[in-house]
């Protein structure tokens, strides 16, 4: 698909037509010239993995372009053909600019030579002259931080430097297109921030930049468009929204956006009121099925009486993929005197936090009860349907509270102290 | 989603992997940086640095000197030169510890930078080609030393020194074809490893290291299977390659390659052979550049 808002006349920085790529999976394979050498007319069976079926699209200068899809979608192999790393079998690439591939920080580091070798050579790989590379030098180790480590070999460095010169080397690159594997987002949260932030800069900048990856917040943050693809076929392409609710319902293996509520079906509850439906985030229209770490998060139900209800409290329970309740809230805390409601009156009740949930699926559970000892149930809504949580912090806790630490010195106790204290 | 028909191209068409890419500059840059790095490894490596290198070749020489020189006296054999065989003998072992690097090291080396093969975009070539000239740097330093045991040894400078760099083109071209066939093939083929370390042995003692062309053209006699058996020996460029280095840098009364071919028209024979194998393993790498980085 060519864009239809690509101003005519100006190359894309990255156009495939028609690109097919299939790999040979040989059931036994011949490694040797002595087996060739016995079995000179025995062909070599294979299978054939179609790992890309015709994929076409393009992509604008200036555009930040996310290509998303499972393990084994094929989305990795785009990247190698669109970086030359690959030869495809049918099809054609065009590029416009220099380009600029990331699949691996530090492609070709040498652990036994000192920082400036490797950044020559690492440098020159990536497609810098040996010129450009020595003056960039001094700039590397100063973003990387490691003026003081520049005599040192790397394989004395600890991962963390390593990752940050191999990183400082990257973004000296001066490409105009930019290939950016999610392997490259590894290290601790606030290295991927640092990467995130630099590219940022890179598409303010105008830089092309074509992302692969699996984290749907980096998609919907970052990207201007994205491509979903699986089992070597596209499957969409367009809004990173959309694009991060497709894959979702493909992950998970079924639909995860908020179903039609089903009238018919029996509930819980006497009918009074009933839910009838509930939505994440401020636009009901968005059918937004992702929220984002460490930015407010609001669910809203939507609730239709059927008949005249006073005071009626709704609570919301979100559970995690354990069954285990994260959240509870209701609205009689805040609202107890929520006031009597007509029979067909229909009314929104907004439940809104700081997201501190951990990375995963929630599935919120919403019950409308009357005033009172909250056992008189109007309504129960726990049908299948449920969010996702996405984000970098994953300390492993069920939520991702913000934590100071400090450390207190107290001093060594005195050896009587000690000898006092066997038990303690 | 209709893909409209393209006639003409949207920009630089992205063909995949090739052996040699567009920019000559890149290739050299790529080539000479891997060499550089590996050779400043092995040079500041280890604490006796260099020496190790230097000392791989005087051992062979020791070692080959004792039994050969003093044991058996080959080099009072026919065509061995009597005083000056000694500096024959290292300048020999010297140009196939040449032949031996950039060609048992090219073996794996592609194999080995798996990571770079499959990470980025770059000439593959690059590759067997920092190996060979790897071990050109590693030549250009062991030939001082040749040179300085030949002068000690009683050589005096010759016109014929300035053929040198004709000889040593020839020994590259060779190695590196060999290089570029066998680390292409390697990649398919695993056993290329032990094959080419059992047939390196063969073509060290084929060679004109320890014996001159001339006593092996001298012990073959005369019979017609004896004249086929020498052509044989003869087509192997290195005994041409090496006879001349006897020749032109060590002691001129050392027969020439033309002299132990025949004539100078036959020394087409090995060259060509020079150059069909350079020629073969370049298109054997070139067809396998684009798919190798699957293969690994």
């Amino acid at each position: 698909m060519f864009d239809d808002e690509m101003v005519p006349g100006r190359r894309p920085a990255v156009a495939a037509q028609d690109v097919h790529k299939r790999f040979k999976i040989p059931e036994e394979r011949s490694h040797t010239l002595k087996e060739r050498a016995l079995h000179p007319l025995r062909r070599s069976r294979h299978d054939e993995l179609y790992a890309l079926k015709d994929i076409s699209f393009s992509v604008a200068p200036g555009e930040f372009f996310g290509i998303v899809g499972r393990n084994g979608s094929g989305k990795s192999t785009l990247l190698k053909c669109l970086a030359g790393i690959y030869r495809t079998d049918r099809g054609k690439i065009w590029c416009n600019g220099r380009l600029s591939t990331f699949i691996e920080l530090g492609v070709g580091f040498n652990p036994d030579l000192a920082a400036r070798d490797n950044v020559a050579l690492n440098g020159i790989m990536l497609g810098l002259s040996p010129r450009e590379a020595r003056a960039r030098y001094d700039s590397v180790i100063e973003f990387a931080e490691l003026e003081e480590f520049q005599e040192l070999k790397l394989k004395n460095y600890s991962s963390g430097m390593n990752v940050r010169l191999a990183f400082s080397v990257a973004i000296q690159v001066d490409a105009d297109i930019l290939l950016i594997d999610e392997v490259l987002a590894v290290g601790d949260a606030a290295f991927q921030q640092k990467c995130f932030d630099v590219f940022t800069r890179m598409r303010d900048e105008g830089r092309t930049i074509i992302f692969v990856t699996h984290d749907m917040g980096a998609v919907t943050r970052f990207c201007h468009r994205a491509m979903l693809l699986e089992r070597g076929e596209m499957v969409m392409i367009g809004d990173p929204g959309d694009v991060a609710d497709r894959y979702l319902e493909l992950s998970f293996g079924r639909n995860v956006g908020y179903d039609e509520p089903d009238l018919a079906s029996p509930r819980m509850g006497d009918g009074a009121a009933r839910v009838s439906e509930v939505w994440l985030g401020d636009d009901r229209a968005e059918h937004r099925t992702v929220a984002l770490q460490s930015e407010p998060l609001t669910l809203n139900v939507l609730v239709r009486f059927n008949s005249h209800v006073v005071n009626p409290a709704v609570s919301l329970t979100l559970l995690n993929e354990h069954n285990q309740p994260v959240v509870v809230a209701t609205t009689s805390d805040e609202h107890e005197e929520s006031g009597g409601y007509q029979e067909a009156e229909v009314a929104v009740f907004s439940f809104s936090m700081h997201n501190m949930l951990a990375p995963g699926r929630y599935h919120p559970v919403v019950t409308i009860t009357r005033r009172g000892d909250g056992l008189d149930v109007i309504d129960r809504f726990t049908r299948d349907m449920s969010f996702v949580v996405t984000g970098k912090s994953a300390s492993g806790g069920m939520v991702e509270i913000p934590v100071q630490t400090e450390v207190n010195r107290w001093g060594i106790l005195h050896p009587d102290l000690i000898q006092q204290a066997p038990e303690a | 989603m209709s893909t409209p028909r393209l006639s003409e191209p949207l920009g630089q068409p992205i063909r995949g992997p090739r052996a040699l890419g567009e920019s000559w500059p890149r290739f050299w840059q790529l080539t000479y940086n891997i060499a550089r790095s590996e050779f400043k490894l092995k040079f500041f490596g280890s604490a006796l640095g260099y020496l190790w290198q230097v000392m791989r070749p005087l051992l062979l020489f020791g070692v080959l000197y004792v039994f050969f020189v003093l044991v058996f006296h080959v080099d009072r054999a026919k065509g061995a030169a009597g005083h000056v065989y000694g500096a024959q003998l290292l300048g020999s072992i010297v140009l196939f510890t040449f032949f031996g690097e950039a060609t048992g090291g090219a073996v794996r080396s592609v194999v080995d930078r798996e990571s770079l093969v499959r990470k980025i975009q770059f000439p593959r070539l690059a590759i067997p080609a920092s190996v060979t000239l790897l071990a050109a740097f590693n030549l250009a330093l062991n030939l001082v030393v040749v040179m300085i045991f030949a002068v000690i040894a009683g050589v005096r400078p010759m016109w014929s020194w300035f053929e040198l760099p004709l000889i040593i083109a020839m020994l590259a071209l060779l190695a590196s074809g060999v290089a570029m066939l066998l680390s292409a093939l390697f990649v398919r083929f695993r056993d290329i490893s032990p094959i080419w370390e059992v047939f390196s042995q063969i073509l060290f003692y084929a060679s004109p290291v320890i014996l001159p062309a001339e006593a092996v053209r001298s012990e073959l006699g005369h019979g017609h299977l004896d004249h086929i058996l020498y052509h044989v020996y003869t087509l192997n460029p290195l005994v041409t390659i090496f006879q001349q280095f006897r020749h032109a840098m060590i002691n001129g009364a050392t027969l020439s390659a033309g002299q132990i071919m025949g004539s100078w028209l036959a020394l087409l024979e090995p060259i060509a052979l020079v150059v069909i194998i350079f020629v073969l393993g370049f298109w054997i790498f070139n067809r396998e550049a684009p798919h190798i980085a699957e293969d690994l």
